[in-house]
C-alpha cells in the first residue's frame, strides 16, 4: 500500500491533485501531547469501574493535527471551492455571516430555564412564523433534524391523526411515486406502514389514473415531492392531493425542491396537508460534508394537535416559554404553595381551554406525537437559516427562485444540443438528462460524471431518480454567474465530443483527482470499518 | 439568458403552476444588510443568558467542556463544511478519509468494533438502537432502565409509536430481571444522575435471555471507566457533543452508534471503509450501502440520508488534539470537582447526595426545600443548575409526595420514577473553584434563610 505524492497531467481546469495523507495512527508518537486541558487532580473512582481496556488513542502535537486536517481538507471537493451541481441537494453558497449567527448562539444548554433563553425562544417563534409563511401551512415544528426525520414524524402524525378517527387498524398503507427519494418509503416502512409505489405517466406527473387505482379506505396518505425529482412541476398537483383526500388520507410534501418555490407557489395552496423543509438545501445552512441539517415540519392547522411537544408559546407582553414547561412549573407551584406566584399570575391570564389540552394525556402531551428532538431541535442550523431568511426578505427570496429556475433552463438550452433530456417539459431548478444514447457509445452516467471531474466541476447526482435510465440529474442553484454556468455546459459539451474520439479515456476519468475510481465492491464484501490500533 | 431559454420572461417558465397559486404574497417583510442583520442577531442573542455568565452547572448528555480552539478552526473549514456527503469519492477523500478516523478513534475509546458514521444525537441513536434489536430478534418488546437520560426515553417513546413497540420502563436495579421476551435491554452508564452501574450481570441477564444489551454512555467517562464493549454491550449508543461540539442550545450535536461486528449489517446510517483504487493507493468510500435507503428504499435498516458528518469530523479533531491523556484529565477534573463539591454541599445540615452508590462527574443533591424549589432558587441567584423533576412528567397528583427529604421515598408510577425532587450538579473541567464557592455560598444562604422552603 503506497501513498504517492503525484501530479497527474489535467485535461481542464484541474491543474493537479493535492498529496494524500497517513493516518493519524501512521503520523502518532507516543508521548506526544499538547496543552490543551492539564490536570493533576485525582478522580477516585471504584476498581471494578476502572478501565482496563488499554486507550490506544494517537498522540500527536497540535502542528501535526492542522496539518492532517488542513491536508485532508484539500482533497475535498466544495461550494466554497467551485460549482456542485448535485441534483436535489441544492448545493448554494453558504453565507458566512449565517456561521457567526450561530456562534452567537453556541453557548447556551438546552435545560436552560425559559427565562434565561428568551432570544432563543423569540427567533424560534419567529421563524416558525416565517416558514409558515413560506409554505402556506399554518403551524411548524422545528424538532426534526433531518428531512427523513421529519419524514418521519410526519408519518407518526398521520398514524396518530387516523387513530384518533378511530381509522388507525384499517390504515396501514402509504403510496409513494416511483420517483420518489428512497427516504420516503424507507420513512414509512420505519413506521410501520406498508408501501405502494405508482408509476409516473408520460409528463414525468404521477400517474393520475394508477393513484386513483392504488387508493382506498386502507390508505393513510401519499407522500409527493413538488416539483418532483425529475425536476418538474406536478401539472395535476391539485388533483392529486383531492383524490387522496377524497379517499380518506393525508398529502406529505417532501419539501426537498422547495428552491424552486419560494414566493413562487405554496405547498399549502396547493393540497397538501404537511411539508417538510430541508433548510441545509432551501435555506443555505452548510451541508457539513454530509450534515448536520434540519428538517423543519410545516402543517395544517387539522394536524397541529399532533406536532412534537414542547411547543413555544408568545405571552401578550413579548415573552416566550414552553407550554410544557409550564405545566411542570404549575405542579411544583401547587405542591410548594409559597413559591412561584409569578408564574400563577401569567397562569391565570392563559385560555382555558388551552390549560385542559395541556393537561390531557398521561404525560401532558394531549394528542402529540412526543418528542423527536428535545425543544427546537439543530438550533445552531435554524439560527443560519433564520439569518439568511432575514437577509433575504420577501423579495429576495423570490428572486432566488426565480433565478434557480432561470439557471437551470438555461443550461438545459445549452446542452440540448448534444444530450437528451428525459422528460421534454419546461423544469423548474433542476432537470434531468438520459445518458443511454452516450451508454450505447461506450460511456455510462458514471464515466460523464468522472470526466466532469477532470474538468474541474463536482459531478451531478447520477442514477437518481430510477426511473430514468443513466440519470444524470443536474442543479446549478441560483448561486453560479452565467460564465460559470456557461463554463460547467462547455464541459459536458467537450466531454460529449471525447466522447465521439475517445470513449475509452472517458472511463478512464478522473485521472486529476487525488485517487482513481475506488474498488467499492471490494469495500462491501471484504469491509475494513476501522484503523488497526498498533498493540 | 432569456433568450438563449427562448422566452421573453420567467413567467413564461411557471406555466406549470396553477395560475392562482402563482406568485403569492408572503408578508414577511424586506430583507436586511449583512451588517442589519448581524446587529439584529446580536440584540436577539442579548436576550439569552449564557452558560458561561455565572455558575454552571446543567449538563447530562449535553455538556459545557473546553473547545480547543484548533477545533473550529479545521472542522469548519469551508472544504469540509460546504462540502456535501461525499457521493464521489475521488474528490471527497478528505472527509471520508476524516470520517474513518472518527469510526477508528470512537471505537477504540468505547472498545466496540464498528462505529457508524453518526446518528443525529444521543436520542434518536438510542431510538435506532432499539430499533436494531428489534430487527435482529424478531421480539417487540424494548425495555429501558428509568435511569436513562429522560430526553433519550422520550425520543424512544414517539419512535416506538411507529413500529408499534412496547418499552417497558423499569429502575435499573430491575434490568436484569425484566429480560424475558424483550429486543433489548437499555442501560445508561453512568446513569442520568451519574452514578456508575455494574453492567455486566444485566448483559449476562440480557443474553441468557436471547435479548441484546444496549448501553447508553459518554465519550468522557469512557476514558476512565471500562467501556461499554468489555462490559458486554452489543450496541453502545449516546451524545458526542461533549467532544468539541458547541452546546447550541441542543443541536446540532452528534449521534454516537457502535455494535459488535456481527451485528454490522443490520446497522442504520453511513459507514465510511478502506479500499484501493484502480492504481492500488489506498482510498476511502462509502460502503455496505445496500443496507441504506437510496438503495434499498423501504428494505433499508433506516431512513437516515443527511446525518452529522461535520460533527463526527469535529469530535475526531477534538480526540486527536486532547488525546488519550487530555481525554482523561478532563475527565478526571469532572470526576474530582464532583466529588468535592459533593461532599461540602453534603455536609450542610439536611442535605445528602441521592445516588445509590458512587458517581461519575454529577450528583443528584437531595435538599430539605426541594430540587425545583432549590433550583429556582439558584437561578434567581444567577446559578443554574436542573432539578429532577424535569426529568419525569408526573401526574399532577403525585407530585406533593414526601416533601420532606429524609422521609422521601422512591415510587414508580407508570414506570418512572416519580417524587425525586432533587436537583442534579455536573462538573466537568469548565468547573472552576469560583463556581463552587458560588454554589456552596447559595445554598447555604438559602438554608440560613429559610428562604427556598416557603417556611
Amino acid at each position: 500500500m503506497n501513498l504517492r505524492r503525484r501530479v497527474m497531467p489535467a485535461s481542464g481546469a484541474a491543474t493537479g491533485a493535492p498529496a494524500l495523507e497517513p493516518l493519524l495512527v501512521e503520523l502518532a508518537r507516543p508521548g506526544r501531547a499538547g496543552r490543551h486541558v492539564r490536570s493533576s487532580e485525582a478522580a477516585e473512582i471504584p476498581d471494578a469501574f476502572k478501565r482496563r481496556a488499554p486507550l490506544r488513542l494517537p498522540e500527536l502535537t497540535e502542528p501535526q493535527v492542522v496539518r492532517h486536517y488542513t491536508h485532508l481538507s484539500q482533497l475535498n471537493y466544495a461550494v466554497d471551492t467551485g460549482m456542485y451541481p448535485l441534483g436535489s441537494c441544492t448545493m448554494k453558497y453558504n453565507p458566512k455571516v449565517n456561521d457567526r449567527a450561530a456562534g452567537l448562539f453556541a453557548d447556551l444548554h438546552p435545560r436552560q430555564s425559559y427565562r434565561t433563553t428568551q432570544g432563543v425562544l423569540a427567533l424560534a417563534y419567529e421563524l416558525e412564523q416565517i416558514l409558515a409563511s413560506v409554505t402556506g401551512m399554518d403551524f411548524v415544528s422545528l424538532q426534526p433534524q433531518a428531512g427523513a426525520q421529519s419524514e418521519f414524524t410526519a408519518m407518526l402524525i398521520f398514524k396518530a391523526y387516523h387513530a384518533k378517527r378511530g381509522e388507525a387498524a384499517q390504515r396501514r398503507r402509504i403510496i409513494v411515486p416511483d420517483s420518489a427519494h428512497g427516504t420516503n418509503p424507507a420513512s414509512a416502512a420505519m413506521c410501520g406502514y406498508q408501501v405502494t409505489t405508482v408509476r409516473s405517466d408520460a409528463r414525468g406527473n404521477v400517474d393520475l389514473d394508477a393513484l386513483r387505482a392504488a387508493l382506498g379506505p386502507d390508505v393513510a396518505g401519499f407522500m409527493l415531492t413538488n416539483p418532483n425529482t425529475l425536476g418538474l412541476f406536478e401539472e395535476r398537483v391539485r388533483e392529486v392531493c383531492e383524490a387522496v383526500h377524497t379517499a380518506g388520507g393525508l398529502v406529505y410534501g417532501d419539501g426537498a425542491n422547495m428552491n424552486a418555490l419560494l414566493g413562487i407557489a405554496r405547498p399549502g395552496d396547493l393540497g397538501f396537508d404537511c411539508v417538510h423543509i430541508n433548510v441545509h438545501k432551501t435555506f443555505s445552512t452548510p451541508h457539513g460534508a454530509g450534515g448536520p441539517g434540519a428538517g423543519p415540519l410545516c402543517v395544517k392547522a387539522h394536524l397541529r394537535p399532533f406536532l412534537p411537544k414542547p411547543w413555544i408559546v408568545r405571552e401578550p407582553d413579548g415573552t416566550y416559554h414552553y407550554d410544557t414547561a409550564r405545566r411542570e412549573e404549575r405542579e411544583r407551584a401547587a405542591a410548594s404553595p409559597a413559591r412561584a406566584t409569578s408564574t400563577s399570575g401569567v397562569e391565570a391570564a392563559r385560555p382555558k381551554a388551552e390549560r385542559e389540552e395541556e393537561d390531557r394525556g398521561p404525560e401532558g402531551l394531549g394528542d402529540s406525537i412526543g418528542t423527536i428532538k428535545p425543544r427546537l431541535g439543530n438550533f445552531g442550523v435554524l439560527v443560519r437559516a433564520y439569518t439568511y431568511m432575514r437577509t433575504l426578505g420577501e423579495e429576495g427570496m423570490r428572486e432566488t427562485s426565480e433565478d434557480a429556475i432561470l439557471a437551470a433552463n438555461y443550461l438545459l438550452a445549452r446542452l440540448r444540443r448534444r444530450y437528451r433530456v428525459a422528460y421534454d417539459r419546461v423544469p423548474m431548478h433542476e432537470f434531468v438528462l438520459t445518458a443511454a444514447p452516450q451508454k450505447k457509445k461506450g460511456a455510462s452516467a458514471l464515466d460523464l460524471a468522472k470526466a466532469l471531474i477532470d474538468e474541474g466541476f463536482h459531478p451531478p447526482s447520477v442514477y437518481f431518480p430510477l426511473i430514468v435510465p443513466e440519470a444524470m440529474m443536474i442543479e446549478p442553484t441560483e448561486t453560479e454567474p452565467r460564465e460559470t454556468l456557461d463554463a460547467f455546459a462547455d464541459a459536458l459539451l467537450r466531454i460529449a465530443d471525447r466522447l465521439d474520439d475517445d470513449a475509452a479515456s472517458l472511463r478512464e476519468a478522473p485521472r486529476s483527482a487525488p485517487l482513481r475510481r475506488l474498488d467499492e465492491v471490494t469495500a462491501a464484501r471484504r469491509p475494513v470499518l476501522r484503523w488497526k490500533s498498533p498493540s | 439568458m432569456l433568450a438563449a431559454i427562448g422566452v421573453a420572461s420567467v413567467d413564461e417558465l411557471l406555466a406549470a403552476v396553477p395560475a392562482d397559486a402563482r406568485r403569492p404574497a408572503l408578508g414577511i417583510g424586506p430583507g436586511m444588510s449583512e451588517l442589519e442583520v448581524q446587529a439584529h442577531l446580536e440584540r436577539l442573542a442579548a436576550l439569552n443568558t449564557k452558560a458561561g455568565d455565572g455558575p454552571f452547572f446543567i449538563g447530562g448528555s449535553i455538556q459545557r467542556r473546553y473547545i480547543p480552539a484548533a477545533v473550529p478552526a479545521l472542522a469548519l473549514r469551508g472544504e469540509f463544511l460546504t462540502a456535501y456527503t461525499p457521493y464521489q469519492p475521488e474528490v471527497s477523500q478528505g472527509t471520508l478519509q476524516a470520517v474513518f478516523e472518527y469510526q477508528s478513534l470512537v471505537a477504540e475509546l468505547l472498545g466496540m468494533d464498528v462505529v457508524n458514521s453518526s446518528m443525529y444525537d444521543g436520542g434518536s441513536a438510542v431510538a435506532e438502537a432499539a430499533f436494531m434489536a428489534v430487527r435482529l430478534t424478531g421480539r417487540k418488546k424494548v425495555v429501558v432502565a428509568t435511569e436513562v437520560d429522560f430526553t433519550y426515553r422520550r425520543t424512544l417513546r414517539t419512535y416506538a409509536r411507529g413500529p408499534e413497540l412496547e418499552v417497558v420502563e423499569v429502575p435499573t436495579a430491575r434490568l436484569a430481571a425484566s429480560a424475558r421476551d424483550a429486543a433489548c435491554l437499555i442501560v445508561q452508564h453512568p446513569d442520568a444522575f451519574g452514578t456508575l452501574v455494574e453492567v455486566p450481570p444485566i448483559a449476562d441477564a440480557a443474553h441468557a435471555a436471547g435479548a441484546l444489551l444496549v448501553q447508553v454512555t459518554e465519550p468522557h467517562a469512557c476514558a476512565l471507566l471500562e467501556p461499554p464493549g468489555p462490559l458486554g454491550a452489543d450496541i453502545a449508543a449516546g451524545e458526542g457533543q461533549p467532544l468539541g461540539i458547541p452546546m447550541s442550545y441542543g443541536g446540532p450535536h452528534l449521534g454516537i452508534f457502535a455494535c459488535r461486528e456481527a451485528l454490522v449489517r443490520q446497522m442504520p446510517g453511513r459507514i465510511a471503509g478502506q479500499t484501493l483504487d484502480a492504481g492500488g493507493t489506498r482510498g476511502f468510500v462509502n460502503t455496505l450501502q445496500t443496507r441504506e435507503q437510496h438503495i434499498r428504499r423501504e428494505k433499508a435498516t433506516s431512513n437516515i440520508c443527511t446525518n452529522e458528518a461535520l460533527a463526527a469530523i469535529t469530535a475526531a479533531v477534538y480526540l486527536a488534539l486532547l488525546g488519550p491523556e487530555g481525554l482523561r484529565a478532563c475527565a478526571r477534573a469532572g470526576v474530582a470537582r464532583a466529588q468535592a463539591l459533593a461532599a461540602r454541599l453534603a455536609a450542610l445540615p439536611g442535605f445528602a447526595v441521592a445516588n445509590d452508590g458512587p458517581f461519575f462527574d454529577r450528583f443528584a443533591l437531595r435538599s430539605p426545600m426541594g430540587g425545583w424549589a432549590l433550583r429556582n432558587a439558584l437561578l434567581e441567584r444567577g446559578i443554574q443548575v436542573e432539578a429532577t423533576a424535569s426529568h419525569y412528567y408526573v401526574p399532577a397528583k403525585q407530585g406533593g409526595a414526601g416533601r420532606s427529604g429524609a422521609e422521601r421515598t422512591t415510587t414508580y408510577v407508570d414506570g418512572r420514577r416519580a417524587g425525586s425532587d432533587d436537583v442534579i450538579v455536573q462538573c466537568t473541567e469548565m468547573t472552576t473553584e469560583d463556581d463552587a464557592d458560588a454554589l456552596v455560598d447559595a445554598i447555604a444562604d438559602l438554608a440560613r434563610s429559610g428562604e427556598a422552603v416557603g417556611a
